[in-house]
C-alpha cells in the first residue's frame, strides 16, 4: 500500500541528483528495497518485520578525484543534501588511481518502469502451513527453529553521460533447523528462491522429520581423514570463499593463492582438476543477477568509474585452468588482462558430473555425508586453508545407505585443493550456502562432491 | 559543535512529533506495548594502499520503526519517509503484522518492567567527532603512514583503512520514556605485506590497535602509540617471514589481550547470551552449551576466572546510556570464581528469568543495528577481570618452560554450541625457560571452551589489562552487525593443543 506513493519516484531522485550536481560529472544510484520476514524458534514465531528502504548514492567526479556519498533519501531535499555533500568532497578529493572515462550510453527500455515490491503477504500460504507444522512437531516431540525472508531491490543507475539502467532483483530464502525434544539430534534444510509461490512449509517440515529419523541412531567417531560427501550446500559454503578470493589486485600484489611466486598472477596455470569450470553468468536460470556494474565505492575489487559496465558470463576457472580474476578497468590495465568485474552469482560445474547426492551415497562403501558447514574462516591465504565446522547432521554411510549419525567435526581444508582431490561429482544444481547465503551471497549452483580424505581436524561436541 | 552534545543536525529532525503520532495510533488498537525508535547512523570508510587513496565512502541510514505487542505477539514495521502519514502507516502495519504473527505465536510475549526515563539524553566520551574531520586530512594521515611503511626493508605493500561511525537514536514508548543518544566509534587498520625470497612464502603483519568508542583523537593523540607500532611492523614482518614453522603439539600459552579479547568474545560473550541458551538463534548463530539449568553450578573455568558484563565502561563499543528497549544500562557478574552466575538479557527474557538473574529487570542488552531492524539481545562488553596484585606479562612468561606467547588476532572460528574453537594470531613468540626466543610461523590453537578456561592458571594484574574489541559481530535473521569491546589482562594457560596450519592443509 505504501509503495504506491513512491511509484515513479526513484527515477526522479536520480534525475534530480544529476541536475543538481555542480561537479564535472556525476553518477546517481537509487536502490528501492522492500522486504518481509518471519522468524521462529521452539515451535513458535519469535520476531518478524516488513521494511522499506530507499538508498541513494551520489558519486561526484571532479578532475581526477571523486567522492561517494550514500544515504537514506525519500525526498528531493534529502537528495539535494547528498549531492551538495558529494560535490563539496569531490572538489578537494585526492587523485583516484582508478580514474577513467565514465561509461557512456542511453536510457534502457525499462528505465521508466516502477520498482518491484514485496510484502508480508507473500508468506500467506507458507505461514499457514508453518502454523500446522508447529502443531505437528509439538505432537511428535520435535522442535523447529527457522527463518523465511523475501526482498525485492530495484536499482536505478543514472550517469551524466546519459546512461540510464534499471534492474529488479528478487532475493529470497528459507531455512529450518529441527531438533528432537532432548536436543541430542539436529537437522537442517534450506533453499534460496526468487519467489514464494510453490514453496511449501509442510514439505520443509517433512524433509526435516526424515533427516531427524536418520539421526535417531548415533555413534561417535574420532578426528581423522574420512571419505566424505559434501552436498551441494556444503560445496557452496566453500566455493563462495574461493570466489571472493579472486580479486586481481591482491593476487598481483602477492597476497593470495592466485599470486605467482616472484610476481604477477597465476592466470593461465592449471590449478585444479581439468574437469572443473567455475564461472559467473548474470543470465544463469534461477540465479539471474545485475547485468551491469553498480558500486558505491572503489576498493581492491571495484571501481566507481566502472559503474554501468555491462557484465557477461565470465569463466574464472575453465578446464582446470585459472582464466580470469575479478578486475576493474584499473586492475585490468595493471595486470594486462581483460576487464572482468565481479558478478553476483557463481556456478561450479564438473564435466562428467552426473546424478544426485543420493547417487553418490549409493556408491559409497564406508564414509560420511554432511549437511552443511559453519563458521568458515580463512587460516592461511597462501593455500586458501579454511577452517570451520560441520553442522546439523553428519551421517554415516555404509554399503551405500545412511545408517545413522555421528558427532560434528572441525575441518581444515582448502577449496582449491578439494577441487584437485575429489573422486566423484553430481550434476550441478541450485544451492544455498548455510554460511554465506542469507546475508551475503545466495545465488550459487554447485554439485555434490565426494572427497576421499576430507580432513576432520578435531571433534566438536556441538549438537 | 562542542563535544559531548547531541549533534544539532539530529536534534533538528522531527522525531518527537513522529513518535507521538505513531504511538498514539498504536494505542488506538489496544496494544499492550508500543515503542518508537528513530535513528540516524552515519558511517565513513576509506582505504589506502601504498601511499594512495583506494576508495572512500560516506553512508547514512535514516529512518524509524514502530514495534507493538498485540494479542501477545510482536509486530514490527519500519520506513524512511519522515512524514506523519508514514508514522501512522507504520503503526498500522506493525499492528497488521502482529495480527498475522499472533496465529503462530504459542507463548504470549510479555516484557519485564523498566522505570520511565523521560526526556533524558546521553552522549559517549570523545573529543573530536571523526565525521567532523575533513576526509582529506584523514586519508592524508593514513596514506602517509602506508608510504612510510612501504619505504621500510622487506615491505612490498602497505594497506590501511579507517571505519568511523556516529550513531544517533531516539527512543520513546507508551510507558512515557523518551531518550535521545549519540555515540561515535573508530576502527583503524594498518597492515604490511612481504615475501621471503628464499622460500617464496608471503605473509602480512597488522597493527594491534583495537577499535574503540572514541573520536579522531585516538589517531592523533597518545592514547595508543601508533608511532611505535609503525616502527615495529616491518621488523616483525621480516622476523615472521624468516621464522621456523611450529611443531604441532601441546604447549603452555601466554595470551596478550589483543588476542584473548576475541577468544572471550566467542567462547564467553556469545555463550552467555540468554537468547542463544534458550534456542532463539538455533537456526543461525547457534545455541550455547551454557544452558540455563547450569546457572550457579557450571564450572566454566578455573577459580581465577572472573567475568563481568557491562554496557557502561567508558570508551567501550557496546557502551550506551539506555538500550533499544529504554532500559538504563548496567554492569553485572557473568562468571564468579570460575562458576557461571549470569546472562545477558532483554526485556522479554527478563520477564521470565529476570527475577532470578537481575531483580526482575532486564540488564539492558537490547540493540538494533539500524532503524529497519528489530532490536534483539546483543552483546554487552564482556570482560575478564585482572588479579588485583597479579604479575605483568613478563611475570607470566617467566613461569613457562615450553610455550608460546600469542599477540594480536587473525583467524577465528567456533562451533554453534560454543565448545570447539580454533584461533590464529598476528605474532607467535616461542617461550623457552621463561624467555622469549623469536617468532614462530603457521600456529593455530584449538580447544574446547571449558577445558581451555579450566587450564587458565593465572591472570595478569591490572597493569596488563586492555580493552580490545570488534566492529563486526554478527547475529540474528535478518543479519545484524554490532560493535563490542572486551577487556582482559594477559593470562597463562597450560597444555593447549597447537596445530601447524601448513600440515593441516597438506593432504
Amino acid at each position: 500500500m505504501r509503495q504506491s506513493l513512491m511509484r515513479g519516484r526513484p527515477q526522479r531522485l536520480v534525475e534530480h541528483a544529476l541536475e543538481t550536481s555542480t561537479s564535472e560529472q556525476c553518477i546517481a544510484i537509487v536502490n528501492d528495497t522492500t522486504s518481509a520476514n518471519l522468524r521462529w524458534a521452539n515451535n513458535t514465531l519469535t520476531t518478524n518485520g516488513v521494511m522499506h528502504a530507499i538508498d541513494v548514492t551520489v558519486i561526484a567526479f571532479q578532475g581526477a578525484g571523486n567522492a561517494s556519498v550514500s544515504g537514506t533519501a525519500a525526498s528531493l531535499e534529502q537528495v539535494t543534501a547528498l549531492v551538495a555533500s558529494a560535490d563539496r568532497a569531490a572538489a578537494i578529493a585526492a587523485v583516484a588511481e582508478d580514474s577513467a572515462e565514465l561509461v557512456a550510453g542511453d536510457a534502457a527500455r525499462d528505465w521508466s518502469d516502477s520498482p518491484g515490491e514485496t510484502s508480508i503477504s507473500v508468506f500467506e500460504e507458507f505461514a499457514e502451513q508453518l502454523g500446522e507444522a508447529f502443531k505437528q512437531a509439538q505432537a511428535e516431540r520435535r522442535i523447529l527453529y527457522g527463518f523465511v525472508f523475501h526482498e525485492v531491490t530495484t536499482t536505478y543507475l543514472g550517469s551524466s553521460t546519459g546512461l540510464r539502467l534499471r534492474h529488479v532483483q528478487p532475493t529470497g530464502h528459507y531455512g529450518c533447523t529441527g531438533k528432537n525434544a532432548e536436543l541430542t539430534n539436529s537437522a537442517w534444510v534450506g533453499r534460496a528462491t526468487r519467489g514464494f509461490s510453490g514453496v511449501d512449509a509442510s514439505r520443509m517440515a517433512t524433509d526435516l522429520a526424515t533427516r531427524l529419523s536418520w539421526g535417531e541412531r548415533s555413534t561417535d567417531l574420532p578426528a581423522g581423514r574420512y571419505d566424505t560427501i559434501l552436498p551441494a550446500a556444503a560445496v557452496s559454503d566453500l566455493i563462495i570463499d574461493a570466489y571472493w578470493s579472486t580479486g586481481a589486485r591482491n593476487a598481483d600484489d602477492g597476497q593470495t593463492i592466485f599470486s605467482r611466486p616472484g610476481g604477477g598472477t597465476r592466470i593461465g596455470e592449471e590449478m585444479v582438476n581439468a574437469s572443473v569450470r567455475l564461472y559467473s553468468d548474470p543470465s544463469y536460470a534461477a540465479l539471474e543477477c545485475e547485468p551491469f556494474v553498480a558500486t558505491g565505492g572503489s576498493s581492491d575489487r571495484s571501481s566507481v568509474y566502472d559503474n554501468g559496465l555491462p557484465l557477461q558470463s565470465t569463466d574464472w576457472i575453465r578446464d582446470g585452468r585459472l582464466t580470469s580474476l575479478m578486475q576493474t578497468r584499473h586492475t585490468a590495465e595493471l595486470t594486462g588482462q581483460p576487464t572482468t568485474p565481479a558478478i553476483d552469482n557463481v556456478i561450479l560445474e564438473i564435466a562428467g558430473g552426473s546424478g544426485h547426492e543420493a547417487d553418490l551415497v549409493a556408491g559409497m562403501e564406508d564414509g560420511l555425508l554432511l549437511t552443511c558447514l559453519w563458521y568458515i574462516r580463512e587460516v592461511d591465504p597462501q593455500t586458501m586453508l579454511l577452517t570451520g565446522l560441520t553442522r546439523d547432521g553428519v551421517y554415516r554411510v555404509e554399503g551405500g545407505e545412511i545408517t545413522g549419525a555421528v558427532n560434528n567435526f572441525r575441518f581444515n581444508e582448502s577449496p582449491i585443493d578439494l577441487l584437485r582431490r575429489y573422486t566423484h561429482a553430481s550434476q550441478t544444481v541450485p544451492s544455498f550456502s548455510r554460511e554465506w547465503g542469507e546475508d551475503f551471497f545466495s545465488r550459487t549452483a554447485t554439485p555434490a562432491l565426494r572427497i576421499p580424505d576430507f580432513n576432520m581436524s578435531s571433534v566438536s561436541q556441538a549438537l | 559543535m562542542a563535544p559531548n552534545e547531541i549533534d544539532p543536525t539530529f536534534l533538528a529532525l522531527p522525531y518527537e512529533r513522529l513518535g507521538q503520532v505513531a504511538l498514539e495510533r498504536a494505542r488506538d488498537f489496544g496494544v499492550t506495548h508500543a515503542d518508537f525508535r528513530f535513528e540516524r547512523n552515519r558511517y565513513q570508510h576509506f582505504s589506502v594502499r601504498d601511499g594512495a587513496i583506494e576508495g572512500a565512502q560516506d553512508a547514512e541510514d535514516l529512518g524509524f520503526a514502530v514495534r507493538v505487542i498485540l494479542d501477545g505477539a510482536w509486530g514490527f514495521a519500519s520506513g524512511v519517509a519522515l512524514t506523519e502519514s508514514e508514522a501512522v502507516t507504520l503503526a498500522e502495519t506493525a499492528v497488521t503484522v502482529a495480527q498475522v504473527a499472533a496465529k503462530m505465536t504459542r507463548h504470549p510475549v510479555e516484557l519485564a518492567p523498566e522505570p520511565v526515563h523521560k526526556d533524558v539524553t546521553w552522549v559517549s566520551s570523545y573529543d573530536v567527532n571523526p565525521l567532523d574531520v575533513p576526509l582529506a586530512e584523514k586519508t592524508g594521515l593514513f596514506a602517509g603512514w602506508t608510504q612510510e611503511l612501504l619505504g621500510a626493508d622487506g615491505v612490498d605493500h602497505a594497506t590501511g583503512e579507517l571505519q568511523q561511525a556516529q550513531e544517533n537514536k531516539y527512543y520513546a514508548d507508551l510507558g512515557g520514556s523518551s531518550i535521545t543518544q549519540q555515540r561515535v566509534r573508530v576502527a583503524p587498520h594498518l597492515e604490511v605485506h612481504g615475501v621471503d625470497m628464499t622460500s617464496g612464502a608471503f605473509d602480512a603483519m597488522r597493527t594491534i590497535a583495537p577499535p574503540v568508542g572514541r573520536g579522531w583523537e585516538y589517531l592523533t593523540g597518545d592514547i595508543f602509540d601508533f608511532a611505535d607500532e609503525r616502527a615495529r611492523l616491518p621488523d616483525l614482518l621480516r622476523e615472521k617471514l624468516a621464522a621456523p614453522s611450529v611443531h604441532a603439539g601441546v604447549y603452555d600459552l601466554v595470551i596478550h589481550p589483543s588476542n584473548l579479547f576475541l577468544t572471550i568474545h566467542e567462547s564467553i560473550g556469545h555463550a552467555t547470551e540468554l537468547d542463544r541458551a534458550l534456542g532463539y538463534e538455533a537456526n543461525y548463530a547457534g545455541t550455547s552449551f551454557a544452558t540455563y539449568d547450569n546457572l550457579g553450578t557450571l564450572a566454566y573455568g578455573s577459580p581465577v576466572m572472573n567475568v563481568t558484563g557491562d554496557r557502561t565502561v567508558e570508551y567501550g563499543l557496546s557502551t550506551v546510556g539506555f538500550d533499544d528497549e529504554g532500559v538504563e544500562t548496567q554492569s553485572w557478574d557473568i562468571i564468579r570464581n570460575g562458576v557461571l552466575v549470569g546472562y545477558q538479557l532483554d526485556r522479554e527474557m527478563a520477564h521470565t528469568y529476570g527475577a532470578e538473574l537481575n531483580g526482575g529487570r532486564s540488564n539492558g542488552c537490547a540493540y538494533a543495528d539500524s532503524p529497519g531492524h528489530i532490536p534483539i539481545q546483543r552483546m554487552a562488553n564482556v570482560s575478564l577481570q585482572p588479579s588485583t596484585d597479579g604479575p605483568d606479562t613478563d611475570g607470566l612468561i617467566s613461569r613457562v618452560e615450553n610455550g608460546i606467547y600469542v599477540v594480536g588476532d587473525k583467524s577465528w572460528s567456533i562451533d554453534m554450541q560454543r565448545y570447539n574453537f580454533q584461533f590464529t594470531g598476528q605474532r607467535f613468540f616461542r617461550i623457552e625457560d621463561g624467555q622469549l626466543r623469536g617468532q614462530l610461523r603457521d600456529v593455530a590453537y584449538q580447544a574446547t571452551t571449558t577445558d581451555f578456561w579450566g587450564s587458565m592458571e593465572a591472570v595478569g594484574g591490572p597493569q596488563t589489562y586492555q580493552l580490545g574489541g570488534a566492529f563486526n559481530c554478527g547475529k540474528a535473521q535478518p543479519g545484524q552487525v554490532a560493535a563490542v569491546s572486551h577487556g582482559c589482562p594477559s593470562a597463562l594457560f597450560r597444555d593447549i593443543r597447537i596445530l601447524n596450519t601448513t600440515e593441516e592443509g597438506t593432504a
